[in-house]
This record gives structure tokens, sequence and C-alpha cells, in this order.
């Protein structure tokens, strides 16, 4: 840490993919002949990025309270608004994330990407630095400038690079998104307007009236529903996966859909603590709906990405579900259950973009037989699909499990619903498998179908790599995780005796020391 | 020690890693080499196992190694660790006996098919998963393996993937199980919330909290332990097949013979037996789910053998065979009789593989046929595998001196020594049970080997003795089947409190047992001798169906239709399950998706933009370009303008101008307020108002 004082890392890191993508711009394009150096600037600058991440995860301290790597610069003098940058346990799981998904995306995007692939990969890299942004900010209106713009680069991939109907599912994309934007917008004004200041620790320290936080949660809740997406706010993300471009998807379900956990985990929970509290049941009961009703939708679906979709919308309600039981398990296993989903949902639709360029369809009747033809693919595809339905020794497992701890100690009932997810998990996911990659093979025009090249092998092994390490061993994770979560529990812990009526426990369950 | 410890639970695992790797790199160079390493990694594991056997067991150490810290969050600690026991080092050396033997059985059987390294590979990781869920300590750990069974029993019946049958067969095995996964995973929940630890010596020790932590309500109240113990038991339910969640085992008669044998045997369908003996310190406490172990266990040994007779696929006369044996051990744990159960489970074990490997073989000589009616007549030409499916026949039906006998007459006098009425219950069930095994096993035999030969010429000219490499592991079994009864017997049952030391908490049983010495003659009789008597005629009834006046059956059949065809589809079980839960998902599913999502939230969105379009297409008729519009607009505009500012500098409110314009169009245009309007501009006014 010593010999990084001082310096400014997170802004180093934030503003890299940035310059890198003034960079590449500036690359003059000659038809056939500098493509490839354009896609080797863009891997290179990622590549970068990502080291210096690793950096950062090497720098850290997880032993700390406080955030750490933190800058302060005068930003709005007049208006008190500063820039001001940290990062602690939570968000740097977020930042490595986001950082070692955009070089693979951009491998992923290596020949999928026909046309434009220069400003394909300005965005990509644009989107980078929002994202990275959005997780390191300690400022709110700075918060809000990066989470919203990342709608911007986002929109324009799905809108060029999409399917059929990529306008469309764009427009859905971002008005969803903005509408819910908005009412986070008024809210940072009004916070800003009552207290004086935006920056997010301060303001955890703020005490609200209990009033004001109902009003305020909901703003806020609006647009992070919106953007992990719960039910009933997910019907953009179907279409928009679906209309996506592989990579984009990718970006979607991996990366962007965790900012909305990450702004529950950020704000929602420790500014509001009350209401927080108060809404709690509720967004468990719409968690728990929100599992069952994705699980279910997801059982009949035809489209392979719209399937991955909404198990994407079904894994989200397990992170909502644990962050709303205000447990330890349950923090933990929310984010972990967002890491894994990053890992898990990123690379099932990394193979579903590797057999539509073969295959060049997404409808599950069309496939069958695959692993006669494509038997490494099998194996990753295979070991993907086990993650996503948390199987024990893989990632998918432990944020489960750990979600599932914490839920139960404070609705048994609300596991039965959870677990009923995690039964039709297996059922769609199965089937899925069993109907693309199994079976007899009738299809002739199959037998041309090349297993993995070198690029995706190696892609698909690193996420699958990945998800057994986090599955194998979550301590790696854990132990940077206590001290944020013990921070936002630190409120919470002092009424765990008040938080067990919410539930009605009080009624129905109790614990007490009798004799049968 | 801790290196054979170490020896017999990886070296399955890292066979099958090497197998697997050398299978993906080399598909066709290395197909020999696969079954080589693997083969020999799993005999290794086997000889580990027999010298842990030697130490643990005879010995009486107990062996505890921690391997790494999985999860360390403060409060929840999960240690997965090696912690091998009496109960353990059985368990082990069953499985990794038997699964050498089948590996070995294996590269005979399997030779031609091009997929041979694969299945060496899944063979492998199946034996490790088991035996990691047996050496576990916590029951995360044990969840693991638990769920990694699962997985591989997945891959290995849907093993020819090209057969849609294997490949629903395999799912449908994975998702009974991942449903009765669920009440296990409730049960961690629990544990933890009341425990707050997984190690089941710490849940042990912490027995009177779980007892007399109770859950309360609808009227009534139920200790934690009740629940706990109760969620087990559907999860072991879930994993042995029992009834309810027995319908995946007959269909994963599709995936290769000699999975069928591993699974039956020793790595999966055992493993909820396992689960439940490994927990039978907490089992002890909890009447009422020890009551429903006994009722399913006797309601499954009674099911399994009924169904049995019935079937026409050999593999699927042994599977629900299993289904019901596995229903003796059910009870036989109920009744306390863990001891009893754990043996049953040894010679099952010993004679089940007899009896699929056997079954393989046949299968084998018959160029792959499993229809019962299609054999016959086989004795003569494949005497080796004919003498040897009777050895493992006879042991089924617990004919004296063969293993079965030992360890079937063990639990039935359990059950017959216990009080109560499920005690009996059990009893007669077991009873009943036997009589019915008898008979579908004479029914096996004599339909595969007496009798005239039903299969084509063929078939027949082709029909052939397997080569030794299938037919060694058999005459190994084969002994199992033989004196392992009378070895286990003095072993286990015996010397039982000596050599199972702390895995049982045997106290009760111990009860039960003693009480076995008081019985009186007459009720000898009837535990010692009726179920040989019972077994022979059950033998003696089949030799008269399908040997001696062959139309008997379809005599029967004809009478008794409807019961015939309720017991040949199995209790509709299958039906049920499609009409009350699969079904009814997919219609939810269905409606969900198309009414919730399309028309529900995604209509109301459509309608506010639809609504906004509306309006804007109504403004935009404004813009008509003409300019006498545009004055028009403009003149109500300012008159709107001027009205607005008149208002706001006068004392007068909307309603006063409301009422007087009213006034006005109704014919006088008098203002009752003549001093309101006064001239607006005075600037003293002005000030008078701002004052």
């Amino acid at each position: 840490m010593d010999i990084f004082d001082g310096f400014p890392l997170l802004s180093l890191l934030i503003f890299l993919p940035f310059f890198g993508a003034v960079f590449v711009f500036l690359i003059p394009q000659t038809p056939g002949k500098t493509e490839k150096n354009i896609k080797n600037t863009a891997l290179f600058i990622a590549g970068c990025t990502f080291m210096f991440s690793l950096l950062i995860w090497g720098q850290f301290d997880p032993s700390l309270g406080s955030y750490q790597f933190v800058e302060n610069k005068e930003w709005l003098p007049g208006l008190n608004i500063r820039y001001s940058l940290g990062i602690d346990g939570i968000s740097l799981f977020f930042v490595l994330l986001t950082t070692s998904l955009i070089p693979l995306c951009i491998l992923g995007s290596w020949e999928s990407i026909k046309h434009q692939q220069k400003e394909f990969l300005i965005f990509l890299l644009v989107l980078e630095t929002f994202i990275l942004g959005a997780f390191c900010v300690l400022d709110l209106l700075l918060f809000y400038i990066f989470f919203e713009g990342t709608l911007i680069p986002m929109f324009l991939i799905i809108g060029i690079w999409g399917g059929e109907r990529r306008i469309y599912a764009a427009f859905k994309f971002f008005f969803y998104t903005l509408t819910g934007s908005i009412f986070m917008f008024i809210a940072i004004l009004f916070l800003y307007f009552k207290t004086g200041t935006t920056s997010i620790p301060d303001l955890a320290l703020y005490p609200f009236e209990s009033s004001l936080q109902v009003w305020l949660w909901l703003a806020f809740f609006a647009s992070f529903a919106i953007k992990l997406p719960m039910f009933p706010f997910h019907t953009w993300l179907p279409e928009a996966h679906v209309e996506a471009p592989t990579v984009g998807s990718m970006i979607l379900a991996g990366i962007l859909l965790k900012m909305g956990g990450y702004g529950f985990l950020r704000i929602s929970l420790p500014f509001f603590p009350e209401a927080s509290y108060r809404f709690a049941p509720y967004v468990c009961g719409l968690s728990i709906i929100g599992i069952v009703y994705a699980s279910l939708v997801a059982l009949v679906q035809r489209d392979i990405k719209k399937l991955i979709a909404y198990s994407s919308i079904a894994h989200m309600g397990f992170v909502t579900l644990g962050i709303f039981t205000f447990q330890r398990e349950g923090l933990n296993g929310s984010i972990l259950q967002m890491l894994s989903h990053g890992v898990l949902s990123s690379g099932l639709f990394l193979c579903v973009g590797i057999l539509y360029e073969r295959v060049h369809s997404r409808d599950i009747e069309a496939y069958g037989g695959i692993v006669s033809f494509m038997p490494l693919f099998s194996v990753f595809f295979m070991s993907l699909i086990l993650g996503a339905i948390g199987l024990p020794g893989t990632a998918g497992f432990v944020g489960e499990f750990l979600v599932i701890l914490g839920t139960f100690q404070v609705s048994p009932l609300m596991v039965v619903g959870a677990g009923f997810g995690i039964i039709l998990s297996a059922v769609y996911m199965l089937g899925l498998y069993r109907k693309v990659v199994f079976g007899p093979v009738e299809k002739i025009r199959f037998q041309k179908l090349k297993d993995l090249s070198m690029r995706e092998g190696s892609l698909l092994f690193f996420f699958v790599g990945c998800m057994f390490w986090m599955g194998l061993y979550p301590n790696s994770f854990i132990g940077a995780l206590h001290q944020p979560i013990s921070k936002i529990l630190e409120y919470y812990g002092r009424q765990q005796d008040a938080l067990v009526p919410i539930f009605k426990m009080k009624n129905s369950i109790v614990f007490n020391e009798r004799e049968l | 020690m801790t290196f054979y410890a170490v020896m017999a639970t990886f070296s399955p695992l890292l066979g099958g890693c090497i197998a697997g790797l050398f299978g993906c790199l080399w598909p066709i160079m290395s197909m020999r080499l696969c079954q080589i390493i693997t083969t020999g990694f799993v005999f290794l594991s086997a000889l580990c196992a027999f010298f842990l056997f030697k130490k643990v067991g005879l010995d009486h150490t107990v062996i505890v190694l921690p391997l790494f810290s999985w999860i360390d969050m403060g409060s929840l600690q999960v240690v997965f660790s090696l912690s091998i026991d009496t109960l353990a080092v059985v368990m082990m050396g069953i499985v990794t006996f038997i699964s050498a033997l089948v590996h070995l059985y294996s590269i005979g059987y399997m030779a031609r098919d091009p997929g041979i390294s694969r299945f060496m590979t899944y063979l492998s990781l199946f034996t490790f998963f088991m035996l990691f869920l047996v050496v576990s300590s916590n029951l995360v750990q044990l969840f693991l393996g638990w769920e990694g069974v699962g997985l591989l029993s997945y891959l290995l019946i849907g093993f020819w993937y090209a057969k849609p049958e294997a490949n629903l067969a395999a799912q449908k095995a994975f998702i009974m199980n991942r449903v009765a996964d669920l009440a296990f995973i409730v049960a961690l929940g629990l544990i933890y919330a009341v425990v707050g630890s997984f190690e089941l010596p710490v849940i042990i020790d912490n027995f009177s909290l779980l007892k007399s932590t109770v859950f309360s309500g609808f009227g009534g109240s139920v200790s934690v332990l009740e629940v706990f113990c109760l969620l087990l038991c559907i999860a072991a339910m879930g994993k042995s097949a029992q009834i309810g969640f027995h319908t995946w085992l007959a269909d994963a008669m599709e995936g290769p013979t000699p999975v069928s044998a591993l699974i039956h045997a020793a790595t999966m369908v055992t493993a909820g037996v396992f689960l439940i003996l490994r927990c039978s310190a907490l089992f002890e406490g909890a009447p009422f789910a020890r009551s429903v172990l006994i009722l399913i266990g006797a309601l499954t040994a009674f099911f399994g053998s009924m169904v049995a007779m019935t079937q026409n696929d050999i593999k699927r006369v042994i599977a629900y065979s299993t289904c019901s044996q596995v229903g003796y051990m059910f009870f036989s744990a109920g009744l306390l009789g863990y001891a009893g159960s754990m043996f049953h489970l040894c010679t099952h074990a010993f004679f089940k593989a007899l009896l699929f490997l056997g079954a393989g073989s046949v299968i084998h000589a018959f160029s792959n046929e499993q229809n019962l009616w299609k054999m016959g007549g086989a004795a003569k030409l494949i005497p080796v595998t004919y003498a040897l499916m009777w050895v493992g026949s006879l042991a089924l039906m617990g004919i004296p001196f063969f293993s079965g006998y030992y360890s079937k007459e063990t639990i039935l006098e359990i059950a017959w020594g216990s009080s109560g009425v499920l005690g009996s219950l059990a009893f007669w069930a077991g009873l009943l049970s036997v009589l019915f095994t008898a008979f579908y096993s004479g029914r096996l035999l004599f339909l595969v080997f007496h009798g005239k030969a039903r299969a084509d010429e063929r078939v027949m000219a082709h029909l052939h003795e397997s080569p030794p490499v299938m037919i060694v592991p058999l005459l190994i079994l084969s002994l199992g089947a033989i004196l392992g009864g009378y070895v286990g017997y003095g072993l286990f049952i015996e010397n039982k409190h000596l050599f199972w030391g702390n895995s049982f908490n045997t106290h009760f049983e111990e009860v039960i047992l003693s009480s076995l010495h008081f019985l009186n003659e007459k009720n000898a009789f009837i535990v010692h001798v009726f179920p040989q008597i019972m077994a022979l005629i059950g033998l003696f009834l089949a030799f008269v169906f399908y040997i001696w006046k062959t139309t008997i059956p379809g005599k029967l059949k004809k009478q008794f239709y409807e019961l015939y065809l309720f017991i040949y589809n199995k209790w509709f079980f299958d039906e049920l399950y499609e009409v009350f839960f699969v079904k009814p998902l997919w219609s939810c599913g269905n409606f969900f998706w198309k009414q919730g999502d399309r028309h529900g939230i995604d209509g109301g969105l459509n309608g506010v933009a639809k609504a906004i379009y509306w309006f804007s297409e109504s403004v935009k008729k404004l813009q008509t370009g003409f300019i006498p519009h545009y004055t028009f607009v403009m003149v109500i505009g300012l008159m709107m303008a001027s009205t607005w500012g008149l208002l706001q500098f006068s004392n007068l409110s909307f309603k006063d101008v409301f009422e007087s314009s009213k006034a006005y169009f109704q014919g006088s245009c008098v203002l009752d307020k003549q001093d309101a309007v006064k001239p607006c501009f005075q600037k003293e006014d002005i000030d008078d108002r701002n004052r």
C-alpha cells in the first residue's frame, strides 16, 4: 500500500479503458488491414486494465473496515460535490468481475461482430469505464452519472449489432431503465438539498426521519429493482437478451444486472435502514414469487437465450432474497450469487453464441445430438449448466446455499419457496441440455459442425475454471467481504429481535426452550 | 494410516481425472489405457480400504483428518475432512470392492463401445463421490458427495446419449433426486439455525437442545429433532428410491448394465440408508420420524417385490427387487436395528451386484435382448452364468447358508422382537415380501434358463458365455454371496458392540435384541422357520407357473386383469405425477409467460406507451401550418394570459369570475363587487398587498 500512497490508482483504473477507446478511435480504419490491429489494441488495453485490477486486489487489505484507495478531489467546489473514489470488499469483487469479463468479451466478439468492429470495441471500452466508475465512486451524483452512462453504450450495442427486433429491444431496455433512474435522480437531488452533501459515506451516517426514508427508499428501489431486475419489472430483460449480440448479453447478464444489487448494498441498506426493514418482507416475498415465476416461465421457453434470461431473473431473486434477510450468511450469499451468476450467465451466453454462429438458430428444437460433433463444447456447456443448477462444488451452489441459510433464520417457509426454484432450475436447464446436446443425430447439416476453436476453448475454460474455483474455495472471496458486511449489518444487528416479528414468525413458529 | 485414508478416498478421483484427460486428448489411442488406469486406481483404493478396515474396523481406531476449510465466515465454519469410523470403513470397503469388480467387468462388457473411456471416467468419479460422502463428518460435505453421486448417476444413466429414452430417464433420476434434496437443503438450514454447525459430532452433542427446541403452531408442537430427522428421511427416500420417489430407479435401467450394478449395490441407492445410519444417534430421539421410516420401508419392501413379479424386462425385475430390499434396510433402521440394516446392506451389495452383472452377462449372451419372454432354455449354453445367477437368486431369497439368509433373518428378528403395531406390520410385510421375492427370482431364472428357447434361431446360435474378464468378477462376487453372510454375522451382529463401537447409538437396540432370547419356542418357529418356508413356497409357485403348468399365469392375468394392470403399471405412480405435477407446472409456466409477462406486464407498459402516443398524435393536429390558426391560438393564449394576470393583481378569485360571468350570461351584467375592479397598476395598492 505504501508505495502507492497518494497515487490515483482507481482513477487510472477507471479511465484507462476510456483513453484506450480514444486511442482506438484514432487508429485509421482501412478495410481488411487494420481490423486486426484495432482488435489487438482493444484487447491489450482491456488486458492491462485487468492486470491493474489484480494489482489493486493484491494491495487490498481485507482486514480494514474503511474504504481503501480513497481519492477525494474538489469537483464542483461551490456546490460541495466532490470527486471521491474508494473501494471496499464488495466493490473490489465487482471491479474484478468487470475487468476480467471485458477482455473475455472482446475475445468473444473476435469473429462474431462482422461490421463496424472499431465502433463496437470503442463502445465496449467506454462501457467498461462507466461500469468501473459506478462500482468505485463514493459520491451519489457521480454514481448516478456512471450508472446512467452505461445505458448509452449498451443501447448502441443492442441497437446496432443486435438481432432482427433490435430497435424495439434497445428502446425498451433504455426507457425501462431510464424510468427507474429518474426516480433515483429526484431522490438524489432531494438528498442533496436536504443534507447539503452527496458523499456516500457521509450520507450513510445521516439519520433520516422514518417517513422520509420510505419515499427515498422507494425511489432508489425503483431504479435498482428494474436494473436487477426483480419481478415484476423484469420484462425488458428477456427482450434485450434475445436481441443483443452475444457479447452484449454477456455484459448485460454478467455485470450490468449486478449494479442493481450493488446499489441495494451500497445505498438502500446503509442509508435507509428503517425503510429497508419495513419493506423487507415485501421484497423477500417478491423475490420468492420472482424465483418461482421466472423458473416456471423458463420451463416453457423454446428460445435458448430467453430461457437463460429467465433463469437469470430467478437467480437474481436469490440475490434480493439474501440481501433483505439482513443476515451475514444472506448478504455473503447474495454477493457470491451475483459473482457466480456473473461468471455463469456470461459463460452460458457465450455458449449460446458459439452455437448460434454455427447453426444460426436460437430455437431449442432446431438442435439435437450436438455432442457427437462438438464433444469439448458439450463438456464446457455441461459444466456451466451444472453451475446454473447450483450443484455443490460449483459457484452456483455457494451463493444459493448461503442465501438459504440466511433465509431460514428469518422464515423457514420462504426456504421452501426458494427451494422450489432450485428444483425447477434443474428441470429447465437439464431439459435444455438434453434437447440441444443429447439425442439422436437426425440433422444432417450438423455433420459439418466444428468443435471449439482454440480461442473459444480457452475462453470457456476460463469461465469453467472460475466457476469451480468459486465453488471449491469460496474462502478467497469471503475474507474480504467480512468487514463491509459487518458495517452494513451494524444497524441491523441491533435490531435482530425486531426483525423476527416482521416475518410474523412469532405467530406461526416459535423457537423456545420447552420440553416436549 | 492417513496415507491409506487419503489414497482410498482420492485414488478413484485421480484415476478418473487422468482417464478423462486422456480421453479428451487422444480419444482413440487411449481407450485401453483409460481402462487400465481407472481400474487400477479403483483396485488400489479397494486395497487401501482393506488395510483401513483392518485398522479401523478390527483394531477400533478412528481416523480424523481435516483437509481444508471450505467456508470460514466467523459464525459459519465448514471444514472438509476425512473422518473414518467403523461405519464409514465398512461402507468404504463395500463401495471400493464392488466398484473395482464393476470396473473390471466393464472392460469386457463395454469393449465395443466407442465411449468406453468416458464410461470408465464416470464410473471412477461415481465411486469417488460416494467415498467422499462416506468419509464426511459434516453434513455439507456429505451433501457435496450426495449431489455428486446424483450427477454421475445422471451422466451414467444417460450414457447412451443418442437414445432419447436414456436421456429422459437420466433427467428423471436427477430431478427426482433433486426434489428429495430440497428436504436435505431445508434440513441444513434448520440445523444451522438451531445448532449453528454442520459437524455431526457437534449436532449429536446438541441432542438435548434439538429435542427441547420445538416448533409450535397449528395447535401442536413438534421438536426440531423430529423435523430434522423427517427431512433427512425424505432426502434418503429420494436417493434410496423408496416408495414415492422410486420411479426413477426402474427407468434408470436405460443405462448400461454395469452402471445399474454399481447404482444398486454400492454407490447410490445405499447412500440413503447410509445417511440414516450416519445420523442414527439423532433418529434415536425422533420416534415419529422412525415410525415414518418403518412405514415407508415396509411399504416399499412389499411394493417393490410385488411389482417385480409382473415386470418383463430382466433388469427391471432386479431393479424393483432392489427397491424392496432397501425397504428392509429402511424399516430395520427405523426399528433401531442399525447393525442389521448395515449387515443387509453389505450382503445385498454382493448378491445384487452379482445378479446385475449376471443379468448383464445374460443380456450380452442374448445379443442385447432384455425381455424375459424372448429368452429361455439358456442353461446349457451358458452354464457358468446360469450357476452364478442361481447363487445370487438363492442369496436374495434368503435360503439358508447363503448370505441373504443371515441378514434378512436378523432384520425379521428385529421386526418380530420390537413391540408395537409398526414392528409387527414391518414383520408381516417383510414376510410376505419374502414370498414375492422367491417368486420373482424363480420366475426370472425359469424364464431365462429353462423351458424352451423363445429367442429366434440367429440369437440362439450366437448364444455364448461371456469372456473371462466378465466371469471372474462374477465368481468373486458369488463367493461373497455365499460366504458373506456367515462371516458378516459373526462380525457385525454377534460382536456388534465391540465392532461398531460408537458408530451407532445402540442403546435401544440392545433392549430389543436381548428380548429376543426370551422368545418362546412357538414364536421362534415363526421367526426362524417361517421365512424359509415362505421362500420355498414362492420358489415352488414360480416353478409351477413357469415350468409345470405354464397356462396358469395367463389365466390369472385374465381373471384379475385390473389388479394385474395396477401392479404392472407400478401402482400408477408415473401417471399420477404426470397429472398432478408435470402438466400443471407446464400450464402454469405457459400461463405466466403468455398472460403474465406478455399480456399483463408488457401489455400494461405498451398501453402506457400507446396512451402517450395517442396524446401526442392529437396534439400534433394543432400544427396545421395555417397562419390564421396560429393567430387564433395566439389570441386565445394572450387572452388567457391577461385574464390570469388580471386575476393575479386583483382580489378576485376564479370563483368570482365564474359566478359573475354566469350572471352575465344569464342577463345581468352588474358586478356585485364594484370596488373589486380597481385600477390594478396603482403603486400604493401593490405595496399594500405586499405588506
